[in-house]
């Protein structure tokens, strides 16, 4: 049902865990199907130098949150706010179309953490 | 342990039985007459199916006559509740069953809803169990049908359906139960029941696919729901699927022989992987029944940790279970009857069935329980709703 691709982040995810001093958290869940997502970040001179994840979900949420750390690790914040669901299913190589909803959450929930940097950095 | 193949979900389906397969070959080859037919051809045709009906009467206690072959469990399902809530809609239009009901059930009746049935769809307590009381209190002077499952497919809660029986008899309202799960796990006797209908399926007693059957009292008042050429007596038409019928037929014989064995291996094969499954995983809740449950069901929630996942990582070692996440379902919802018993969606969304048959053995208990903490605790490692404290004690 998954191509190799996702199989592989689902078995070996890339940037997992928790950053204690995060610039930036953010956590988003599907009220749909119920599952979570939290994402910390670590940012120097507008560039995410760090991230990682922990997700509460399917294989689909969890190897959409590996290869989206991936893709903005290193990113400027406005590369990473421009990251669409549609990029991180194109680069997994495609998901089932039952599946779709539960990599959404990796798109959200980069939001929500890069929101939650410029609103503490705000302060 | 090297890489093994183990199939623990009976409960979808379960494999051809050999005596099966072979009492229907001829019916797939040489035998391939229409027992419609008058000539040779259709006379051996047709005492095959006459023998094969013979088999499912003796095995539900009925009379040969009261049973009719479908093209699959949830056809027989469809048939019971349409077929009674259409030749009673005189008399009334209410139709009485339980939230947990296979979808064969659920979806039949919220068509009828739309054809203007009402319909009262009870709780069940957090074992899964209906009370026969919120039954009877249920029934008004426009109820024609009650349908409870014998057995739940996802929890293996077995229903108090003598109990049910009684009531439906003392207040003159049709009773239905879905045995699908029941049968070959559960004695089943349809007088002692007090059922006027009931269904079976073949595949999941190692059975052929695609062939059900219907157990229909005689006397009672039922509309057809497949018209043509009169075949089961006028009542079910379209040609016979003669080898499905035939190996219908074998099944439910096997079912009911090896009956007692079968339960008693289920049993301790059922135990040992509950037990194992307690003692080396925290944060686990057994869902169903502890003791009024199908001898081969194991639900497990492990908390924090989604079905899917858990299932494709089980399925990289070897192991093939099925969820009731809503991961799995396709609908985004979790799992009706988890939800049914009271489960959170997180709870529901981290389960997993286990349900055994006879292939299995006490190897394959010994390596699902060798491989499944150390998947918990993997998927455990990646979710945010969990963290290990100093000292290894585990908090939320
Ligand atoms: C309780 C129950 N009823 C009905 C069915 C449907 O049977 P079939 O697959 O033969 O249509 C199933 C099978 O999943 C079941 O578990
Ligand atoms: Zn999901």
């Amino acid at each position: 049902m998954y191509n190799e691709t996702v199989m592989e982040h689902f078995t070996n995810p890339r940037n997992v865990g928790e950053i204690e001093d995060a610039d930036g958290v953010g956590e988003v869940g599907s009220p749909q199907c119920g599952d979570i997502m939290k994402i910390f970040l670590k940012v120097e001179d507008n560039i995410i130098k760090d991230i990682k994840f922990k997700t509460f979900g399917c294989a689909s949420a969890i190897a959409s949150s590996s290869i989206m750390t991936e893709m903005v690790k290193g990113r400027t914040i406005e590369e990473a706010l421009a990251l669409t669901n549609k990029d991180v299913v194109d680069a997994l190589g495609g998901l089932p179309p039952a599946k779709v909803h539960c990599s959404v959450l990796a798109e959200q929930a980069i939001r929500a953490a890069i929101e939650d940097y410029r609103a503490k950095r705000g302060k | 342990m090297e890489k093994r193949r183990i199939y623990v979900d009976n409960s979808a389906t379960t494999p051809i039985h050999p005596q099966v397969l072979e009492e229907m070959m001829p019916y797939l080859t040489e035998s391939y007459g229409n027992p419609s037919s008058i000539h040779f051809f259709g006379r051996e045709a047709r005492k095959a199916m006459d023998k094969a009906r013979e088999r499912v009467a003796l095995g539900l206690g009925a009379k040969t006559e009261e049973i009719y072959f479908t093209g699959s469990g949830t056809e027989a399902d469809n048939w019971a509740v349409k077929g009674v809530a259409f030749a009673n809609k005189k008399k009334g239009n209410h139709i009485i069953t339980t939230k947990i009901e296979h979808h064969a059930i659920l979806h039949t009746c919220e068509y009828l809803e739309k054809q203007g049935f009402d319909v009262t769809y009870l709780d069940v307590d957090e074992y899964g169990l209906v009370n026969p009381d919120d039954v009877e209190n249920a029934i008004n002077d426009r109820t024609i049908l009650i349908s409870v499952m014998f057995a739940n497919n996802e929890i293996g809660t077995i229903q108090p359906i003598e109990e049910i029986g009684k009531i439906a008899k003392k207040r003159a309202v049709y009773f239905h139960t879905d045995a699908v799960q029941a049968m070959g796990n559960v004695d089943i006797n349809v007088d002692k029941l007090g059922v006027d209908l009931l269904s079976i399926s073949g595949h999941k007693i190692m059975g052929p696919k695609g062939i059900g059957a219907l157990y229909v009292r005689k006397g009672t008042r039922i509309d057809n729901l497949i018209h043509g050429g009169a075949q089961e007596r006028k009542r079910r038409s379209g040609t016979e699927n003669v080898a499905a019928v035939v190996g219908m037929g074998k099944a439910v014989q096997l079912a009911v022989e090896n009956l007692d064995q079968h339960v008693r291996k289920m049993t301790s094969l059922r135990d040992a992987l509950i037990d194992g499954i307690k003692e080396r995983i925290p944060h686990v809740r057994l869902n169903g029944h502890p003791s009024q449950r199908l001898a081969n069901n194991v639900n497990f929630s492990f908390e924090f940790v989604e079905g899917e996942a858990l299932l494709l990582s089980l399925d990289m070692e070897g192991i093939a279970a099925s969820s009731g996440s809503a991961c799995t379902s396709g609908s985004l919802d979790p799992s009706h009857v988890l939800l049914a018993i009271g489960l959170s969606h997180e709870t529901a969304h981290g389960s997993l069935r286990m349900s055994l048959g006879e292939i299995n053995t006490r190897e394959d208990i010994d390596y699902i329980l060798d491989k499944l903490p150390a998947i918990v605790e993997k998927l455990r490692a990646l979710s945010p709703l969990f963290k290990q404290c100093e000292g290894g004690k585990v908090s939320v």
